[in-house]
């Protein structure tokens, strides 16, 4: 018998990690709650620090998910600046960086995930950054403003959105891809050739099939990126956003299966059945897609999967699956995505490109509609939400005509 | 400071007092009050703060209606009726002191 009494520990004060506490709650835990974050704030939201939060109209109030004094009135003893440093399953206790060790009846991982780095002369540089935390966009910002140059290496989410919001702040702004075009990882070609066009009328200058070779410093400080063929972008600060990779050590470590992400299953639970793992730091299955395991890294999928959490460790039933979905604000664009076009045999256009409110409808070759992307298009997006979840067929006749309502394709 | 019920489907009530300028959903998000997902943040992205207003209070000044992104997301909303709004939207005034809203059944 373990000397912990209902103890759930989690591991990461992150959206999913502060999100999963506060559920455990809702459901009527009880027992003790201990919330462990790496970071000095308590748990506050990833997704303004790209854009409301680098332009300046956030405060640091309406960053943080909950008010910094819910968790003590909640019983939720939240620890920042700590992190769980080894878990030992056997006698189901962890061990904490301030030389500290916890008992558990209920530990969930919620690590997220880190910025990926690549390795290139000159990465060590003073300006050069990544955008993870609060304090990486509290820097980023500090480098922007007018006249000021930034380079971003990586074409995806982050990059244009800090592109984008470089450009608000008066900043000059170029973004270096290696792929063909942007958005290559997450979006169809395109919606990659619209986001381009669109920076570029911003004043956003693209550089795609860019090798980068190195970064070029002076006096310690980065001025510039070299690309493989000899051209040179100046640069006051460069932003590094090539991906993301599951923070999984500790997991692994404890003897956990874990592959691009620790495994779980559509509970959250990892093998060891004490164990849940949440967030960006899992590889889980999805549901509508054939109980495919993927890595989602997105805020829905942390509530998702808090929720699953807070649910097996309360006992409830089971919440029934949601459609993954993302979202990002470029501009005056609001780009939503539902679904993941695993496979998808063909790209209907619903809209129009050139008016800016358009939407995407991913079908299998059957006709199912596997994902959409939503440009300023939120019915389109909520009708394919509901698509996606029946697995809908629709045929591209019916889609592309607007004479036909989203109440009635969804119906 | 204005004080805002939230009713869950299962009929539970909690009373809350919201300070001006939060909205709806921050006062139940702040409060751990169940029923309210809010996975955009209030954003307006995701009708996952989908609420019931009560009918004394649809009409009230002190509730503007809602906007073009609000009432198009609302069309799909999990069992939209004529009284629905997306929580996040709301701003909370002294007029709205006593407002009452209903959760649905679920946000997804």
């Amino acid at each position: 018998m373990s000397e912990a009494e209902n103890h759930v520990v989690i591991a990461g004060a992150g959206h999913a990690g502060g999100s999963a506490a506060a559920l455990l709650r809702q459901m009527g835990w009880t027992g003790a709650i201990t919330l462990i974050g790496e970071e000095p704030l308590p748990p506050y939201q990833r997704p303004p620090l790209s854009k409301a939060w680098l332009k300046g109209e956030a405060d640091a109030d309406s960053l943080l998910l909950r008010p910094a004094a819910f968790y003590a009135g909640a019983a939720i003893d939240l620890r920042c600046g700590t992190r769980v440093t080894g878990i030992d399953r056997a006698a189901r206790r962890v061990s904490l960086s301030d030389g500290a060790t916890l008992p558990y009846t209920h530990l969930v991982l919620a690590l997220g995930a880190r910025p990926r780095r690549i390795p290139l002369a000159g990465s060590t540089l003073a300006g050069v950054l990544e955008l993870r935390s609060a304090a990486d966009a509290d820097e980023l910002k500090a480098a922007l403003g007018p006249g000021k140059r930034l380079a971003v290496i990586g074409g995806g989410y982050i990059g244009l959105e800090a592109a984008a919001s470089a450009r608000a702040l008066g900043a000059e702004a170029t973004v270096i891809e290696r792929e063909s075009r942007v958005l290559a990882r997450v979006a169809c070609p395109m919606l990659s050739h619209f986001f381009e066009a669109h920076h570029r009328t911003r004043g956003v200058e693209i550089l795609v099939d860019a090798q980068v070779e190195s970064l070029v410093g002076a006096h310690g400080h980065v001025i510039g990126v070299r690309l493989a063929d000899g051209r040179q972008v100046h640069a006051d600060a460069v932003l590094v956003g090539v991906g993301a990779v599951a923070n999984e050590e500790l997991a692994r470590e404890a003897g956990l299966p874990c592959d691009n992400g620790i495994l779980v299953d559509g509970t959250a639970r990892t093998e060891d059945p004490a164990i849940f793992a949440i967030g960006d730091c899992t590889r889980r299955p999805l549901p509508l897609y054939g109980d495919r395991l993927w890595r989602l890294e997105s805020v829905p999928n942390a509530l998702e999967q808090a929720k699953q959490a807070a649910a097996a460790i309360c006992g409830k039933p089971a919440p029934s699956p949601e459609v993954p979905w993302f979202w990002s604000d470029q501009y005056d664009l609001r780009l939503q995505i539902v679904g993941i076009p695993f496979d998808a045999a063909e790209i209907v256009l619903r809209g129009d490109m050139t008016l800016d409110s358009f939407a995407l409808f991913h079908l299998a070759d059957d006709g199912t509609v596997l994902a959409v992307e939503a440009v300023n298009a939120a019915q389109e997006f909520m009708g394919g939400r509901r698509i996606v979840a029946k697995r809908k067929r629709l045929n591209p006749a019916q889609i592309r005509d607007m004479s036909l309502t989203m109440q009635q394709l969804a119906a | 400071m204005p004080t805002v019920t939230y009713i869950e489907y299962d009929g539970t009530e909690h009373r809350i007092e919201v300070p001006v300028g939060k909205t709806v959903m921050q006062g139940a998000v702040d409060n751990n009050v169940p029923g309210i997902d809010a996975d955009c943040g209030g954003e307006c992205a995701c009708a996952t703060c989908h609420v019931y207003v009560d009918a004394a209070w649809l009409d009230k000044t002190g509730l503007p209606a809602p906007g073009s992104q609000e009432a198009s997301m609302l069309s799909f909303a999990a069992v939209t009726q004529p009284d629905s709004r997306l929580s996040c939207q709301i701003t909370v005034t002294p007029d709205l002191d006593g407002l009452v809203v209903r959760m649905p059944e679920g946000q997804h």
